[in-house]
């Protein structure tokens, strides 16, 4: 292995990742009420981890999203409006018996796509800035939402098994919700990421014209890359069904998301210029993000506190990014 | 057409005809076109009343765009907006409860406090190096907190000072209402910052290319600090006029800010990549967005289609005349 330190510099920043939620996730556990009060049995302890994990899937799968399209260096605020439109849409179709349940989810999972790739399409062939695109998409699908669920509203008949089933747990405490998380990464993002498709989306993001030089096709590329990310938001969106058997077009909760999947992203390691980093980081980065917030219940502190401390954790972890400028020796080198 | 051909051409157009950018004069057609389609609707949509109402409502996205606007000129964003224009609006409701020292230092302390999360965002961007998306999103997120624990949570009580209701409310002159004149302040001074002053030839020079810029010997890091300063001043100084407006602050005022603000100046022909884009065109981008809502409200759509078509409206807008160019072309 004598390229290990090529590999190492490459990852560091999901490993960076990976380390940031072992340690937050840890002082989580290890001061949670539920497991101090009963002491350190397996039972508390699975349990305190599924909950965290069911809360943590939906903010990693928005994160992986919003990773496909930053890879590109593009960027998608529309994940947070394609999660509440799917939930909203999950709330109204996934119902009744297992085949018609299986149809809905496929509908849901669809629309997802569907939307993503309109971002594509119109972001490859109109020519628009991804960000501009995004943000009127976004009010597009949240006004679909919106038109779906005008009042919030439990799923009157809502297929409860499969989200009981989803949100369970596993011989051995394993969260189904985490296993569910591992299927996704194995089936898109790895062949993704190891096909010529994924390797022209980090080469759009390094530099678009020497993509297009070395005659890649960067169209192609970043067409896959918005679809992905649609479904992707679409299946968190699923899972926020799953999880609440209800479906509600919150503008404000669709935000929430579409701003902490970027926050965790840039905790992941993912570079916003695109080109680098991988979604196994933003993953982490996610869960790292959900463990922090949620550690102000740990220490009883009022829950009036918990915005301003996820906003300076936010603060302090991006200051920390900018430590490397230490490092740069030629003035020139900040102007990018 | 060979590029001999092409001068000779615009040559003999008249200076000023040379001197319009497509893209603004697209923006001013759209909004004729929606006043017509108005008009056709009801009758009262061109009456002097309902279109200064429309001016004095579109002086708060104004005055909010403009500061959004310098930072777009960079080619950077700023996401603290939404909290920002909260902490405005409620820093000057909470100082006007301190008696009159309080009312009279109302609306400079909105002011300073807003400046002072744009310094924060301008210190991130200009010597941290940090993606301006990232770091006015956590100032945004620590301002939304500090916020929330200033005010436990609930909409204050404290009311608007009565100077912050003169301007956002009232109409001094021939019934122009002062919300408006405020805008034209800002507007003017802004014109004069993007067309008269070293200040404003950095902003584009930065907006085009950073380090050419601070190889001419600009010091772009502190424009770039103090552009971001500016725009956190300008979003305080729209929430104390909104706060004004309704009298009082609320949690998530600005919340309805972000977006169409930045909308009003990509509409109006600033490319969201930085250095191009005039202060004309950013006041045709607030008024077509703001005839645009006001249109669908009149027309009683429902929220679910205001959305779907405001968003419809700005793709096409964009299509019309802010694509991109061709990579390798």
């Amino acid at each position: 292995m004598s390229d290990w330190r090529y590999r190492f510099s490459e990852h560091k920043g999901t490993l960076l990742a990976v380390a940031i939620f072992v340690l937050m996730f840890t002082i989580y556990l290890v001061y949670h009420p539920a497991i101090t009060s009963n002491g350190f049995t397996a039972k508390a302890v699975t349990n305190v981890v599924n909950t965290a994990a069911n809360k943590g899937v939906l903010l990693a799968l928005v994160a992986v999203a919003q990773t496909m399209v930053v890879i590109t260096s593009g960027i998608d605020l529309s994940v947070g409006m394609i999660f509440i439109l799917c939930n909203c849409l999950a709330s109204a179709i996934v119902v009744g018996s297992a085949w018609q349940t299986a149809l809905g989810i496929a509908g849901v999972l669809a629309t997802g796509l569907l939307c993503g790739a309109i971002n594509g399409l119109v972001v490859i062939f109109g020519r628009l800035q991804p960000i501009v695109t995004t943000i009127a998409t976004g009010a597009i699908y949240f006004g679909i939402a919106l038109a779906l669920r005008p009042n919030p509203d439990v799923a009157a008949d809502f297929n409860g098994d499969i989200g009981d089933a989803m949100m369970g747990k596993l011989p051995l405490g394993i969260p189904v919700s985490i296993v569910a998380l591992l299927v996704i990464v194995v089936v898109i993002w790895i062949p993704f990421r190891r096909s010529a498709i994924g390797r022209t989306a980090y080469a759009v993001g390094s530099s678009e014209v020497a993509a297009f030089m070395s005659g890649l096709r960067i169209r192609r590329a970043k067409f896959v890359a918005y679809t992905l990310s649609g479904l992707l938001s679409g299946m968190g969106g699923l899972y926020l069904t799953f999880t609440t058997a209800s479906g509600e077009a919150s503008l404000a909760n669709g935000n929430t998301y579409t701003l902490y999947s970027i926050a965790a992203v840039v905790l992941g390691g993912v570079s916003l210029f695109g080109g680098s980093g991988s979604a196994i980081g933003a993953i982490f980065g996610a869960l790292a993000f959900r463990a922090i917030g949620d550690l102000l219940f740990d220490f009883n502190i009022e829950p009036l506190w918990q915005s301003l401390f996820q906003g300076i954790v936010l603060l302090v972890s991006v200051c920390i990014g900018a430590a490397q400028l230490v490092r740069v020796r030629n003035r020139l080198d900040l102007f990018g | 057409m060979s590029a001999g051909e092409a001068t000779t051409v615009s040559a003999r157009l008249p200076r000023l005809l040379r001197r319009i950018d497509p893209a603004v004069a697209t923006a001013y057609a759209c909004i004729v076109v929606l006043l017509l389609l108005g008009d056709l609707y009801n009758a009262s949509f061109l009456s002097p009343e309902y279109l200064l109402q429309q001016l004095k409502v579109a002086s708060f996205l104004g005055v909010i765009a403009t500061g959004m606007m310098i930072v777009i000129l960079l080619g950077q964003i700023d996401l603290s907006v939404p909290w920002v224009v909260a902490v405005g609006g409620m820093m000057s409701a909470s100082a006007t409860a301190y008696g009159p020292v309080g009312e009279a230092l109302a609306i400079p302390f909105g002011l300073l406090c807003g400046i002072a999360l744009g310094f924060l965002n301008g210190i991130g961007v200009a010597y941290l190096r940090i993606p301006s998306m990232i770091i006015t999103l956590a100032i945004n997120a620590v301002a939304q907190g500090l916020m929330v624990v200033h005010t436990g949570g609930f909409s204050p009580q404290d009311s608007a000072s009565a100077a912050m209701r003169f301007i956002a409310t009232g109409d001094t002159l021939l019934g122009i209402p002062n919300a408006l004149i405020v805008w034209g302040v800002v507007g003017a001074a802004a014109i004069f910052l993007f067309t008269r002053t070293t200040f404003g030839r950095a902003l584009y020079a930065i907006g085009n290319r950073e380090r050419a810029a601070y190889l001419s010997g600009f010091n772009t890091q502190r424009v770039v600090l103090f552009a971001f300063a500016i725009s956190g001043g300008l979003s305080a100084f729209g929430g104390v006029l909104l706060a004004g407006y309704a009298s009082k602050a609320a949690q998530a005022m600005g919340d309805p800010y972000l977006l169409p603000s930045i909308a009003a100046v990509v509409l109006g022909g600033t490319s969201i990549l930085g250095g191009r884009g005039s202060y004309s065109g950013t006041i045709a981008g607030v008024i077509l967005i703001t005839l645009l809502q006001s249109i669908l409200s009149v027309m009683q759509m429902p929220e679910a289609g205001r959305q779907i078509i405001y968003g419809a409206v700005i793709i096409l807008m964009m299509l019309v005349y802010g694509r991109g160019r061709r990579v390798g072309a």
